[in-house]
């Protein structure tokens, strides 16, 4: 054993080195365990966009399509329902759309790229269930507003453009997903692409 | 703050006095060299394979259907797929090089030898698991190899007499190796192995440190209580448990000194580890084999079948007799009887250091013999490589049955009072 | 000295690797393909689109991420390299029934994701240069390396029907005829060289296709090993500092 004495500063030095990079190697370590718990190249290619046929939809009418997985309504929208979706503003919680539950295109008052037709993706923003469309049937929930969503598992309410009211459990608007009108009669949902 | 934490847990759990006793305080002999850095090693690819191996399940589908696919999916579909099943798979080959070396160490300082044959058996335990382990893991990608592997490993049992044919039939839990066969090894290698390996490890550990490291110079450093004089004892502090029953020469506290070293010999490893793992992961066709590239096919066995380099010995040792029957039982013979040689060596002096001049040919003769073994069980037979063969089986066990004889009356150098270096 | 001894024993197992890789008793050519070549591999997965997949798939690649490997734009994929009108994102398949294929070809034509692991860049390369002509075929041509090969020569309108040059050898006490090579008929689209680039690009695309993984990991790989380096200079630092106790 040799006499020298400790330099505790070269000691602590090394030790804290040492320690972090090997801790910058775990992390690193992490990163393939971490990623491969994202979407792999299957569940994309299931996820990958689909086309919805509109020529058959009929005004007032909602249907559902599915995309990953999830139900995404398309619902025409009557001149009576756009007159009244203005006429609730002041009881909603986000009016003016300003939470990102949409793409920049369908930041409007319609929450849409056209008005007549809307987009969302049916999942209520509280806790996930599927509400329901309440069609001439909403007026009991909302005075004045006779069409609207109405969530069956905690009572929350949305209206024609899936804003959500205020004093209900769901926290946000209804998100609505990325798309693109690929004619007149055809939406690609899932993915936007610029106008062409 | 800190402090109160750690005085709440140790009223409740032996935290601290489990680290003092195993880690901080754990008296080491001073001269460890190269050879001790594979049993913190084998500890790491424990846990690499265990982590990988949970992470592979996520998406591996345990059926004949879709276990082949399911491999490919991961290896393309999934992120960083590829990667953890390459960790795995080489992960199985470093282990058992890892294994190897770790027991090579043990023969050439004696670290079998009384008080440690329990620690020795619960190692070759261990061995004989991880063998099992290994055999049934690669059965699951489902390839050729896979399966025939596999067919011709169970077969082994048919060797048996009277019961062999049912036990076969028992194992496969069909007629064929089938999904039946797949579904049962699955089972068996994610969960019912590993916690016999974990559990085996935890034993060998607690073994371990019952009766301290052996250590190059084959000089234990526990003496009779009262033989040391002051001057000659350590300056560290070890724990009470050990310094109450014995006196200690030449030893160092485990950490901070053998954690630092090992961290060297882990980085050092995974250096090597990683460069299989990126740019050869097949390794030539020693750690993947060709063929498992093709699904399994009942009706069309591969031109060549071996198993996986880590098992050629013994099966080189298989194909070197001629009868059936003999040929399994030598090859178990040939694992028996390592874990037979803490009976098997009469020596007291445990160290090639200090054994006779014909312990170390003995040794050699040893390595040379089962690397010729392996190789041999790992290429296509000849005539000239059965010969081999025959001759290899005898000298690996001629090496025991000489150890037998001379280390009864062995002429051994004289050992040191204290560890050298 | 035992350091020596494993560093020793290390070398000497690297030279008999090449003695495991089992291959035919054909000597093989050198393929010379290049998978970071990605005209090549653009050229291969054309080849390859055009020529073989109307027996043989990929059922475990898929288009799109070939595609992106390969740096096809997905337009140009679609457009120019989808004919059955998959989805970008769907497996590389065809249509035949593996029951009509074995009727056809006496067996079931095989898929060729992972061809290259199974065999070799090199074998595929010697395999798509060794057709010969041999009327008493079915198809009216074998194959060196695959001696009575059960498919058509696919490439015939590139190559030609080469003829075979054969040697009389002694086998056995027998003296047999033995195709040792070939030689271009000259009917085909392609010069000899151009026909060696060719079945260069479709192995080269084929042995991307078998472990597609592969560029990205040298890449992760030196990474990750330079990192390594340094922890275990660090580590190295740290521990003599630590066993200035002991020495």
């Amino acid at each position: 054993m040799s006499n020298a004495p400790v330099d505790n500063g070269r000691r602590r030095f090394l030790t804290i080195a040492t320690s972090v990079v090997g801790g910058v190697g775990a992390a690193g370590a992490a990163v393939p365990f971490i990623a491969s718990w994202n979407p792999s190249e299957r569940a994309k290619s299931a996820g990958a966009p689909v086309e919805v046929d509109i020529s058959k939809l009929e005004p007032g009418q909602l249907i559902r399509v599915e995309w990953r997985g999830k139900p995404v309504w398309v619902v025409s929208r009557t001149p009576k329902m756009l007159e009244q979706m203005k006429e609730h503003e002041g009881q909603l919680r986000d009016p003016q759309s300003q939470e990102p539950q949409q793409l920049e295109s369908s930041t409007n008052d319609y929450r849409s790229l056209r008005p007549e037709i809307f987009l969302a993706v049916g999942i209520c923003t509280h806790l996930g269930c599927s509400p329901q469309f309440l069609s001439g049937g909403f007026g009991e929930k909302v005075e004045g507003t006779d069409d609207g969503f109405y969530c069956p598992c905690h009572g929350s309410k949305f209206d024609m453009a899936g804003r959500v009211f205020q004093s209900v459990p769901a926290p946000l608007n209804l998100e609505i997903p990325p798309y693109t009108f690929l004619d007149e009669t055809t939406i690609l949902v899932g993915e936007e692409r610029g106008v062409a | 703050m800190f402090g109160k934490i750690i005085g709440w847990i140790d009223d409740r759990i032996p935290m601290t006095r489990v680290w003092n006793m195993h880690i901080a305080q754990y008296p080491a002999p001073k001269n460890f060299n190269f050879w001790y850095f594979f049993g913190s090693l084998a500890m790491l690819m424990l846990v690499n394979q265990i982590l990988t191996g949970i992470w592979l399940t996520m998406n591996y589908v345990p059926s004949a259907e879709g276990a082949f696919a399911s491999v490919e999916y991961i290896m393309r579909d999934v992120e960083y797929g590829w990667l953890l099943r390459y960790l795995h798979s080489t992960g199985a080959s470093a282990f058992f090089i890892v294994i190897y070396l770790h027991m090579f160490r043990g023969m050439i300082y004696g670290s079998y030898q009384k008080p440690r044959e329990l620690l020795w058996l619960f190692g070759m335990f261990i061995f004989l698991a991880l063998m099992a382990e290994a055999f049934m893991g690669y059965l699951l990608p489902w390839g050729q190899m896979s399966f025939w592997g596999a067919q011709v490993i169970i077969s082994l049992f048919g060797a048996i007499p009277v019961i062999g044919d049912d036990l076969t039939l028992w194992i496969r839990g069909d007629y064929v190796i089938s999904g039946a066969t797949l579904n049962r090894f699955f089972a068996l290698h994610v969960i019912a192995l590993p916690l016999v390996i974990v559990i085996l490890v935890f034993l060998h550990i607690v073994a371990l440190h019952e009766v301290g490291s052996n250590n190059p110079d084959g000089v234990e450093i526990k003496r009779k209580k009262g033989s040391v004089a002051e001057e000659d004892k350590p300056k560290f502090k070890f724990h009470e448990y050990y310094t109450d029953k014995k006196d200690i020469v030449d030893a160092i506290p485990f950490h901070p000194y053998y954690t630092v070293k090992d961290i060297v010999g882990v980085v050092g490893f995974l250096i090597f580890f990683c460069w299989v793992v990126f740019f050869m992961p097949a390794m030539g066709g020693f750690f993947l084999e060709a063929p498992n590239f093709e699904p399994a096919n009942p009706l069309k066995t591969p031109e060549h079948i071996f198993p996986v380099w880590y098992f050629t010995p013994f099966y080189a040792i298989l194909r070197a007799i001629p009868d059936k029957l003999m040929g399994v039982a030598a090859m178990g013979a040939s694992i028996v009887v390592l874990a037979l040689l803490p009976w098997l060596d009469r020596g007291t002096v445990k160290s090639v250091r200090y054994r006779c001049g014909f312990h170390k040919w003995n040794i050699a003769g040893f390595v040379v013999t089962f690397v010729l073994l392996g190789w041999v069980g790992a290429t296509p037979q000849t005539d000239m490589k059965t010969i081999i063969s025959q001759v290899c089986t005898v000298t690996y066990f001629m090496f025991f049955v000489l150890l037998f004889v001379y280390s009864k009356n062995e002429k051994t150098k004289p050992l040191p009072e204290r560890l050298t270096k | 000295m035992m350091k020596k001894l494993i560093i020793g024993l290390f070398a000497l197992s690297i030279n008999v690797l090449p003695a495991m890789a089992a291959g035919p008793s054909v000597p093989l050519m050198e393929a010379g393909n290049d998978l970071t070549d990605q005209p090549s591999l653009q050229r291969g997965a054309k080849l390859f689109m055009n020529y073989c997949l109307g027996c043989h798939q990929m059922e475990y690649q898929r288009y799109e991420r070939t595609f992106r490997d390969i740096g096809i734009p997905t337009e140009v994929g679609l457009e120019q390299l989808i004919f059955d009108g998959s989805k970008v994102g769907s497996h590389i398949t065809n249509a035949m029934e593996k029951d009509d294929a074995a009727k056809w070809f006496g067996a079931a034509p095989p898929d060729l994701t992972l061809i290259a692991r199974v065999k070799s860049p090199d074998y595929i390369y010697t395999y798509l240069k060794s057709f010969y002509k041999d009327e008493s075929r079915p198809f009216g041509v074998n194959n060196i390396v695959f001696p009575s090969v059960g498919m058509p020569h696919v490439l015939q309108e590139l190559q030609g029907l080469p003829t075979p040059i054969t040697e009389q050898v002694e086998e056995h006490g027998h003296t047999v005829t033995k195709v040792i090579g070939t030689e271009t008929d000259g009917s085909g689209e392609m010069s000899v060289d151009e026909y060696d680039q060719a079945a260069r690009d479709l192995t080269n695309f084929l042995e991307y296709v078998g472990e597609p993984s592969r560029l990205d990991s040298e890449a992760l790989g030196l990474k990750v090993i330079g990192f390594l380096i340094i922890l275990f200079i660090l580590a190295f630092m740290l521990k003599k500092e630590y066993w200035r106790d002991v020495h």
